[in-house]
């Protein structure tokens, strides 16, 4: 497979390892791996607590993480291995991050079908979190984007799987955390793009009410949608939020000097946060005050607003390694979604957290299409709320009963980002979790791949 | 695994019966329901409190454990840790002894060294041993203020957990980088079925507040504490009187 295999016992120390919120950091053995044989030895190798596959790291929670375990360090693998720009599907390597991806294929017209909200994940991270963007009411999760993938199973035989090919295992590995395998190759098929401009609606919204008025009544007009929600502010200003929904510009809905070049795309981190920001400096105060300027500065109403890529769908990817600004105790991200008809719970969430004292710092509302048939798979027709919280005392007890509420509505956390939901709520979330089992039991009968996050939920 | 807001999953209790052991289960299924290992003899009372916990939204196994039994230890980790990853043990066994009789009978000086010094230590190294593989967890060690400086008054008692404390502040360091972490704690006297029988002495405690600086300590990724807290400040000053004034003092 590849010529800069890894020498044989090259790298045995434990390194502590966390995910994006900076939490419970365990150590593993991190291999990097170039190919399959790489990964293979690392198999053979074991060692008693199992192997996962982790890309850019992300993924919020322990997700990518495997305690006293091997753990595979797939970003070297990021190679593009096939472009066939009619259709515009492209095969690459699983590490290959969707930022190299923008960075090679804008130019020529093709943007990453689903992008979330940073472009530093990996194309095998994105399938196994089944990720989804701005654009899941229309066009569903990165996964539904994907004919299909290699994936390296614990017998080290390679199966090209896909939504026609076994997918039972394919919609098993879609969302599955990485959990029946390792995705060393995929499929994706890029979305055409006659330029990379965003041509953006915005709409500042007193409430919630009105905010999901709008978004029910006029989502569909609009291939990519999401609010920022304002999670401080109480009474009559609950929810007021800033919407902004938009699509890529036509070519001949550029300005006249920007034709000449409509896909030019640059997209590099410019400033990097240093690691010296305080504990609890994202109090209460702090936010609400970032959230009164936000939503005043924001304008009533405006349209046909043009918007870089990175300004529109990464603003945060401006900064690299933001999450240091939680400081060293690090921060949760909790995502859940409720389904339709279920508005009253999203209301009641969203009171218990305004009136927590729990600063959200980012809280973004958007309105999920249909779900696809990934087992694990987050997104269901509905109203998905995601927000930051620093870790603060009391932090357990009040997501403990957001849970309750979210259960009882019909709804779910999304396994990228939770890193604390007890065990007996999540498999109420899930109700196709025992299929999944029985796909794990069926690919990788002795437990193999494994994850701090399968530990914590026996997933 | 203990998650990003320190909630526990799985916690095993050794000397799952004691005071301490039961109060620090109740006290972390206040906050959530969560699976708890009973390691302790096979007994009524091990029975009733496996039940109790139960009741509390506990999922509860118990395993077999006994301290004078020098083959125990490797049989109750290697059980305790079968059905998944441990999370917190608590190493919560031990006898105070009958002082009087400590003072003159070898026997019953060895028999009490078992069990809270020889015994413990053998626990605290399986335990380690399979935490370091697992890469977390976090060992509590029950010892006491007793152990800081003997007393003539039970300083048999006191020689014991002196040995395990430095037994396991010495466990901890050894720790350091392995994602397993140690803490010991240090109660002053504890009102319990091991002290029933006793007069309080100054600034005595409850299990309760044992098991609050328990579940504290664990989730503030501490090394040590004293219960009460103010115990650190007076064993402190009490290190460093000076024998002469020490051994009048009436404590």
């Amino acid at each position: 497979m590849s010529d800069d295999a890894i020498p044989a016992g090259a790298v045995t120390t434990r390194v502590p390892l966390t995910g994006w919120g900076r939490t419970a950091a365990t150590p593993a053995v991190l291999t990097p791996v170039a190919g399959e044989d790489d990964v293979r030895r690392v198999l053979a190798a074991g060692g008693g607590r199992g192997v996962l596959a982790r890309g850019l790291a992300r993924s919020y929670n322990d997700a990518a993480q495997n305690a006293g375990g091997q753990v595979l360090d797939m970003t070297r693998a990021d190679r593009v291995l096939d472009v066939d720009l009619a259709t515009g599907e492209v095969v690459v390597e699983a590490g290959i991050s969707l930022d190299r991806l923008m960075n090679l294929f804008v130019p020529m017209g093709l943007f990453v079908p689903v992008t979330p909200g940073t472009r530093y994940v990996t194309v095998g991270g994105a399938i196994a979190c089944d990720i989804h963007g701005k654009n899941h009411h229309i066009a569903g999760t990165f996964s539904q984007h994907v004919p299909w993938i290699d994936l390296l199973t614990a017998d080290g035989q390679v199966r090209r799987v896909g939504p026609e090919q076994d997918p039972e295992l394919f919609w098993a590995t879609a969302g599955g955390m990485g959990l029946t395998g390792v995705i060393v190759r995929a499929c994706v098929r890029m979305k055409p793009i006659e330029s990379s401009q965003i041509l953006v609606d915005t709409d500042r919204t007193p409430d919630l009410d009105s905010l999901m008025t709008l978004l029910t009544g006029t989502d569909d007009r609009y291939d990519y949608s999401v609010a920022w929600i304002d999670c401080v502010a109480r009474g009559a200003r609950m929810g007021r939020s800033v919407l902004t929904r938009g699509r890529f510009a036509r070519r001949d809905e550029l300005p006249v000097r920007k034709r000449a070049d409509p896909l030019s795309y640059s997209g590099s981190v410019r400033i990097s946060a240093p690691d010296l920001f305080p504990p609890g400096l994202l109090n209460s105060a702090t936010v609400a005050a970032f959230n009164e300027v936000w939503y005043r500065k924001s304008p009533r109403r405006k349209r046909d607003q043009l918007q870089s890529i990175g300004t529109f769908f990464h603003p945060l990817d401006g900064v690299g390694r933001w999450n240091r600004i939680y400081g060293p105790r690090g921060f949760v991200q909790y995502q859940f979604v409720v389904p339709f008809g279920q508005e009253e719970a999203l209301r009641q969430a969203m009171v218990r957290i305004s009136s927590s004292g729990h600063a959200s710092f980012l809280a973004v509302l958007k309105r999920f299409g249909e779900g696809n048939p990934g087992m694990l798979s987050f997104p269901m027709p509905g109203w998905t709320l995601a927000l930051d919280i620093p870790v603060v005392p009391g932090l357990a007890a009040l997501l403990d009963g957001l849970d309750e509420i979210v259960v009882a509505a019909g709804g779910r956390v999304y396994l990228a980002k939770d890193p604390r939901v007890r065990p007996e709520l999540f498999e109420r979330m899930y109700p196709q979790l025992a299929d999944f089992r029985a796909v794990r039991a069926r690919v990788d009968p002795d437990g193999l791949f494994t994850s701090d996050l399968a530990r914590r939920l026996s997933l | 695994m203990i998650d990003a807001l320190g909630s526990v999953g799985s916690l095993l209790l050794v000397g799952g019966t004691s005071d301490i052991a039961v109060a620090t289960a109740r006290r972390y299924l206040r906050e959530r329901p969560l699976r708890i290992l009973l390691a302790a003899r096979d007994t009524p009372r091990r029975a009733a409190v496996a039940e109790e916990l139960r009741a509390a939204g506990a999922t509860v196994e118990t395993v077999d454990f006994d301290a004078d039994d020098p083959t125990s230890p490797a049989r109750m980790v290697a059980g305790a840790t079968a059905g998944g990853d441990i999370d917190v043990a608590v190493v919560a066994f031990g006898q105070l002894g009958d002082a009087e009789r400590l003072r003159t009978d070898a026997a019953a000086v060895a028999d009490l060294a078992r069990v809270n010094y020889v015994a413990p230590t053998v626990v605290g190294t399986e335990l380690a041993n399979r935490m370091r593989a697992q890469g977390h967890g976090v060992i509590v060690a029950l010892s006491s203020v007793a152990g800081e400086r003997a007393r003539a008054s039970n300083f048999v008692y006191g020689s014991t957990k002196a040995g395990l404390d430095a037994f396991y502040s010495g466990l901890a360091d050894s720790l350091v980088g392995t994602g397993v972490s140690v803490l010991v704690v240090r109660p002053g006297f504890v009102r319990s079925k091991m002290t029933g029988h006793l007069p309080d002495a100054p600034l005595a405690t409850t299990p309760d507040a044992v098991a609050e600086a328990i579940v504290t300590g664990v989730r503030k990724g501490r090394h040590t504490v004293w219960v009460p807290g103010a115990m650190r400040w007076v064993m402190s000053g009490l290190r460093h009187t000076p024998r002469a004034l020490f051994r009048r003092l009436p404590v």
